[in-house]
């Protein structure tokens, strides 16, 4: 029986997946063609989806952007056997989107079922566990502090660090919580390893709890994301049955469950206090710190906090070796990261690769340049509290310190491209007004602050008193950066003074001449 | 979103009561309560109190900090608009302005005739396929006016 790959990935549904889906199965039935589908997660190659693949004998053959009405002529093609059509690209695997990259986190993310467990370990999952169980819990908190994993949320701290402190805290019971809030805008990277390879959230979930000493593991969900909701779901299912989690995974007397929270619509959750707060049932407010949830997390107990991706990386970690993960990347910035190409581009995906990419390599030669066909005038790098970046800095290598030295961050690894349409001193003020919809409330400067700055710019771009009222913004930044508890306020910033350094005429429109055209 | 039954306080009570063996119960109650009602009505709060055994006031401040639990049921049908840079980057804010001036709406707004609630949302991570929204929870990728106001269409006929 030929096996049919129809992605379950959320994006792919988005341009309808499911509707070529049925196609497929009513082509499939009126001719009497026996298939079998698999609803994997996505390659990543995410401006052709939906990818239909079929399996072959010479490996699987590619058919993107497929609408229903293609199916009849997919069929007469006999794409069932890798037949030539306008809509074939060929071998997915040789396809240079794919080709080019390093998946290590996302190795198996589109190319398996994912929430077949068989599937899973045929293509080298669970080794990660084993090798822990093996070498026991010191040496696995050697191995990951050995491969320079930081933190993927956005602060990039040591995992290896992290874990080892709440491991030695004094305790009657430890956490492992994973952030799976994703709320910046342009990311999606842990959506798609949830939808794609969810055992290997659960496999690295289990592993950190084996490391640190816990038998209870959250996956703290956004509420925005209902299709993976359903695959996790599964997946835990499926990894319960299997006595993969339980009170005895896989016969090794380690006991560990993981439960799925869900979040309800707060940006501010994913800060990982907020998120603790919102677990226990509260108010999602951020908490002082000290103390670090690494010592009072969730129910006051020591309780690791990591990004979906950061937990997903430990099992190549431990499988693969700590020193082969520290071999990529550059300077402090070890392994891969999980790039996401969003916004107006013309090959928008996800794209795995180790660190040291220039920027304009990510945006021009992966992503095509803009959709629109317009000149890339702005690049958001790490969601809404990031800056915009301008070509004129497109050399700065993909880097957390390299991006730091232009008060820009890496964050998730989110890129939005901004064509030459865009009004700076809008995303400015967009900026302003998201950090006072979304701010908790706990400090002025950010709740106050960010209202006064979406009314500050206001009175900028309306023209009046053109040069105090930027000084007065740049002031009010400075407040909110050096007086706020927590990133939200203290970031929130940073993409309104990268926009007036580097994007000064778009303030000044009222009152600047106009332009002779 | 149909489906939601109307307020039975012994119904509550036994999804309260489903959840209290929960750590930090009460965001799986107030979705299960949603859920089963459509929104969190204002008798649920001091039930959960009570058997949370918190305050009313403690309870009415969790429910008001989350901007996705409804005071009031919403329409029959529920379409969330992205708003955040990445649809930005795409048009989306003119997209949205013109819909809602067409169907005389504001953001959160439901029309009259109780079809459809449209409400913002930031980021859906459908941030390749921008402008992204989600219609009664399906995903909508590279959303434009003539896609919106099918939906908004089919939202009236059924
Ligand atoms: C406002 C705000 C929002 C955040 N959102 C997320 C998020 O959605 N996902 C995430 O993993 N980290 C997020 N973080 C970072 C977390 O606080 C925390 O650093 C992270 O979960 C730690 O995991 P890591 O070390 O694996 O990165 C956010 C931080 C702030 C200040
Ligand atoms: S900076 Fe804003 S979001 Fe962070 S703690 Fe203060 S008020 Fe809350
Ligand atoms: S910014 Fe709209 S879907 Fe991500």
């Amino acid at each position: 029986m030929t096996k049919v790959y129809v992605p379950r990935d959320m994006a792919a549904l988005a341009v309808g997946a499911k509707r070529v889906l049925a196609a497929i199965e009513k082509e499939a039935a009126a001719r009497g063609e026996a298939i079998q589908i698999v609803r994997n997660g996505s390659r990543g190659l995410l401006w052709l989806e939906p990818l239909v693949e079929v399996e072959t004998p010479e490996g699987r053959i590619g058919y993107g952007n497929v609408k229903p009405s293609d199916v009849p002529s997919l069929f007469d093609a006999g794409f069932l056997r890798g037949g030539a059509h306008p809509l074939s690209i060929g071998k997915v695997e040789e396809h240079p989107y794919w080709a080019k990259q390093t998946r290590v986190t996302f190795e198996r993310v589109g190319v398996i079922d994912p929430v077949n467990l068989d599937d899973y370990v045929a293509h080298g999952g669970g080794q990660g566990l084993a090798k822990a169980f093996e070498i026991g819990p010191a040496k696995v908190i050697e191995e990951v502090t050995k491969s320079g994993l930081r933190g993927r949320g956005g602060a990039g701290f040591p995992a290896g660090i992290k874990w080892k402190t709440v491991a030695d805290a004094p305790a009657d019971r430890r956490y492992v919580v994973t952030n799976a809030d994703e709320g910046d805008s342009g990311t999606f990277a842990d959506r798609m390893v949830m939808e794609g390879d969810p055992f290997v959230l659960i496999e690295g979930m289990t592993i950190c709890g084996y490391a640190i000493g816990a038998s209870k593991g959250f996956i703290y969900l956004r509420a925005e994301y209902p299709q993976c909701a359903e695959v996790l779901t599964e997946a835990l299912e499926a990894a319960r049955k299997a006595g993969w989690l339980g009170p005895n995974v896989r016969g090794s007397g380690f006991a560990f469950d993981i439960e799925l929270r869900i979040g309800a619509g707060a940006y501010v959750c994913g800060e990982e206090t907020s998120l603790l707060e919102s677990l226990e049932g509260k108010r999602g407010i951020v908490r002082a710190k000290p103390p670090l949830p690494a010592h009072v997390g969730f129910m006051s107990r020591p309780t690791v906090v990591n990004n979906v991706l950061t937990l997903a990386t430990a099992p190549a970690i431990l499988a693969k070796g700590g020193e082969y993960y520290a071999s990529l990347g550059v300077g402090r910035s070890r392994g891969t990261m999980p790039l996401q190409i969003a916004g107006n581009v013309k090959f928008g995906g996800l794209y795995e690769t180790p660190f040291g990419l220039t920027l304009g390599e990510i945006v021009n030669d992966i992503g095509g340049g803009s959709l629109s066909g317009r000149p890339v005038r702005a690049v958001q790098c790490g969601g809404p509290l990031g800056a915009y970046v301008p070509p004129s800095l497109f050399d700065t290598p993909f880097d957390y310190e390299a991006f730091q030295k232009h008060d820009s961050l890496i964050g998730h690894g989110g890129l939005v491209v901004f064509d030459d349409t865009v009004d700076m001193a809008q995303m400015a003020r967009f900026g302003m007004e998201f950090c006072a919809i979304e701010s908790c409330g706990k400090c002025t400067p950010c709740r106050i602050g960010s209202t006064r700055g979406v009314e500050t710019i206001d009175r900028i771009v309306e023209g009046v008193d053109v040069e105090a009222n930027i000084e007065l913004l740049s002031d009010l930044c400075h407040t909110m950066k050096f007086g706020s508890l927590c990133a939200l306020g203290g970031f929130a910033p940073y993409p309104v003074e990268s926009a007036l350094r580097h994007y000064p005429e778009d303030f000044r429109k009222a009152t600047l001449p106009a332009a002779a055209e | 979103m149909s489906g939601a039954v109307p307020w039975n306080e012994a119904r509550a009570q036994e999804i309260i009561d489903a959840h209290l063996g929960l750590e930090g119960p009460a965001l799986p109650i107030l979705h299960a309560i949603q859920e089963e009602f459509g929104y969190v009505p204002e008798a649920a709060v001091p039930q959960i109190a009570q058997s949370l055994n918190i305050s009313r006031a403690e309870m009415h401040g969790v429910v008001s900090f989350y901007h996705d639990f409804r005071r009031a049921p919403a329409g029959r049908h529920v379409l969330k608009l992205c708003r955040a840079e990445s649809c930005q980057s795409m048009g989306s804010e003119k997209i949205a302005k013109d819909f809602l001036e067409r169907v005389k709406l504001e953001w959160g707004g439901t029309a009259n005739d109780g079809s459809l609630t449209v409400e913002a949302v930031y980021c859906l991570g459908l941030c390749a396929h921008s402008p992204g929204a989600l219609y009664d929870n399906e995903p909508i990728g590279r959303v434009d006016a003539e896609m919106l106001d099918e939906l908004a269409a089919e939202a009236r006929n059924s």
